[in-house]
């Protein structure tokens, strides 16, 4: 395990894509789909991160829909230092908490703006950012 | 249902220095604490059945409450940690109450210390907060994002400025001046604060609350054993706690948090009101943190943080000091361990540098909050 000058372990930084809950969704975002557990008892959207049980009804009973990818930035900061040396030439970058029109939540970036442009209640879609190993769901002011 | 309230008592507490503890592991640190609880409450480890504390972050044991009671000389017949990040030793103090009144322990020391400052090495593994792989593949990391997000939010919905937020660390830095054991004692200006520089915009350096080594112990026993103690036993009046969501993903809200309904359980169990209190110990990993709780505490209405915090009102001498030892954000951060033995020491009378005395305190409201803004514990403290 790597450590840090305080010798604390360094953070991965990644996503877990083995998490059982969580592999249909990190496939689906490879095809460029944003997807999410919808339950089949009382038909709500469970939410992020991906659980066996509804969080609504505890029915474990659900399917994965595809989302449409629109939502509306609940908030969002700006990071002006760097917590993983992959950052350190990003900084200041966005980080939002974007509400999916369907229900659920991600911490996700607004991206193709400045920081300070970003705003409270601005709506957005989805974009897809393409990796080696995984894609991450990102964010843009909606067209 | 037993009212609890008033049937037990804080009757020993011990801090540790605290900062700069280079030579001090986390074992260590730990075991100074429970040893200056046990010399100020007059007792030695052998006439102590119970032992609560908090697993530490850098070297999770299973139950290190236990390996700590043996380390200690403590045989304890309760013995757990309890797992509430910074609403931790408030929790352990409220466990303590119901396992006494339970009958299961008389005597029971909660013990909090860190090692955060300077390095620890350690054999063992550090504690995950959990579900960090939801957030950092996003370059969201740090406890300060999380707040910022509550910063943000609350600027938006009720004009807050950086310069409201300000009001909070000033003033808690003038209550370090006056406290010989504090980290940072040099005064601090509004220009200062504006000047220090953005960490996650919307907060900024002086909006952060310290990264310490240090620790701190209080001893809880029932109120009819307390009347053998020799120091004057401060009574556990009210108790409560609220846990509104676990992450980021599911808050409902970031501008009203644990702390309303936990402090109304509080209130109601000690049968007293926000204008009751004589000082606030709140939480205040950073200055939002405390903004937003001295609302949800009931001290003004939701919204009005950003006026309340100003004019001298969280001040020594105001309407309701807030943080009188210079809190996480001057003084240490131990999660919150200190503003208990902070309430304990305002209320005994004669413990504090006389400048940051509350005058004549007789009753007072602490708060811990952990987690991604997730857990909430409240105490209500008075003078028996």
């Amino acid at each position: 395990m790597s450590k840090d000058e305080r010798g604390r372990a360094t953070r991965r930084g990644q996503p877990f894509l083995e998490e059982p809950e969580a592999k249909p969704f990190w496939a689906s975002l490879r095809e460029h789909k944003l997807t999410a557990q919808r339950c089949a008892s009382c038909q709500k959207i469970f939410g992020f991160p991906p659980q066996s049980h509804c969080p609504h009804c505890l029915s474990n009973e659900f399917k994965w829909v595809e989302l449409s990818g629109k939502g509306t930035i609940y908030s969002h900061i700006a990071y002006h230092r760097a917590w993983h040396p992959a950052y350190q030439d990003k900084v200041p970058y966005n980080v939002s908490l974007v509400d999916l029109d369907e229900g659920g939540r991600l911490v996700t970036n607004v991206v193709g703006l400045p920081p300070e442009q970003v705003k409270i209640g601005m709506k957005v879609e989805v974009i897809f950012e393409d990796t080696a190993d995984f894609t991450l769901p990102k964010f843009q002011p909606a067209k | 249902m037993t009212n609890l309230s008033g049937k037990c008592a804080i009757v020993g507490m011990g801090e540790t220095v605290v900062g700069k503890r280079p030579d001090a592991t986390t074992n260590s640190l730990h075991l100074e604490a429970i040893k200056a609880c046990l010399d100020d409450a007059g007792i030695k480890a052998s006439q102590v059945d119970g032992l609560l504390t908090n697993q530490p972050l850098n070297d999770s044991h299973r139950s290190y409450a236990t390996k700590l009671s043996h380390m200690a000389g403590i045989d304890p017949l309760f013995a757990t940690d309890l797992a509430l990040g910074g609403a931790t030793p408030i929790a352990m103090v409220q466990h303590a109450v119901m396992a006494i009144e339970a009958g299961m322990a008389t005597t029971v020391v909660c013990v909090h210390a860190r090692k955060r400052s300077t390095a620890d090495p350690s054999p063992g593994h550090p504690i995950r907060r959990g579900d960090e792989h939801w957030e950092e593949p996003w370059g969201h990391f740090a406890a300060a994002g999380g707040h910022a997000f509550a910063a943000a939010r609350h600027m938006y919905e009720f004009g807050t400025t950086s310069e409201d937020l300000a009001h909070v660390a000033i003033s808690t830095r003038y209550h370090a001046s006056l406290n010989k054991n504090a980290t940072l004692r040099k005064p601090m200006t509004m220009e200062d604060h504006q000047n220090s520089r953005m960490i996650v915009a919307p907060l900024r350096l002086l909006d952060c609350s310290l990264e310490s080594d240090g620790g701190g112990a209080v001893l809880v026993t029932s109120a009819e054993r307390a009347r053998d103690f020799p120091k004057k036993a401060v009574s556990i009046l009210g108790m409560g706690q609220h846990h509104p969501h676990w992450s980021l993903l599911d808050a409902p809200t970031l501008t009203t948090l644990g702390g309303k309904k936990s402090s109304e359980t509080a209130y109601r169990m000690a049968g007293l009101k926000p204008k009751d209190m004589q000082f606030a110990q709140i939480y205040d990993c950073f200055t939002i943190t405390a903004l937003i709780t001295l609302e949800d505490y009931g001290f003004c209405k939701k919204g009005e943080g950003k006026d309340f915090v100003k004019n001298g009102r969280i001040t020594i001498g105001g309407q309701i000091p807030l943080n009188t030892h210079g809190g996480l954000l001057s003084q240490a951060h131990l999660e919150g361990q200190l503003h208990i033995t902070e309430a304990v020491k305002q209320l005994r009378g004669n413990e504090v540098e006389p400048e940051r005395q509350v005058k004549n305190a007789k009753v007072g409201i602490v708060s811990g909050h952990g987690g991604s803004l997730a857990m909430h514990a409240t105490m209500i403290l008075g003078a028996l």
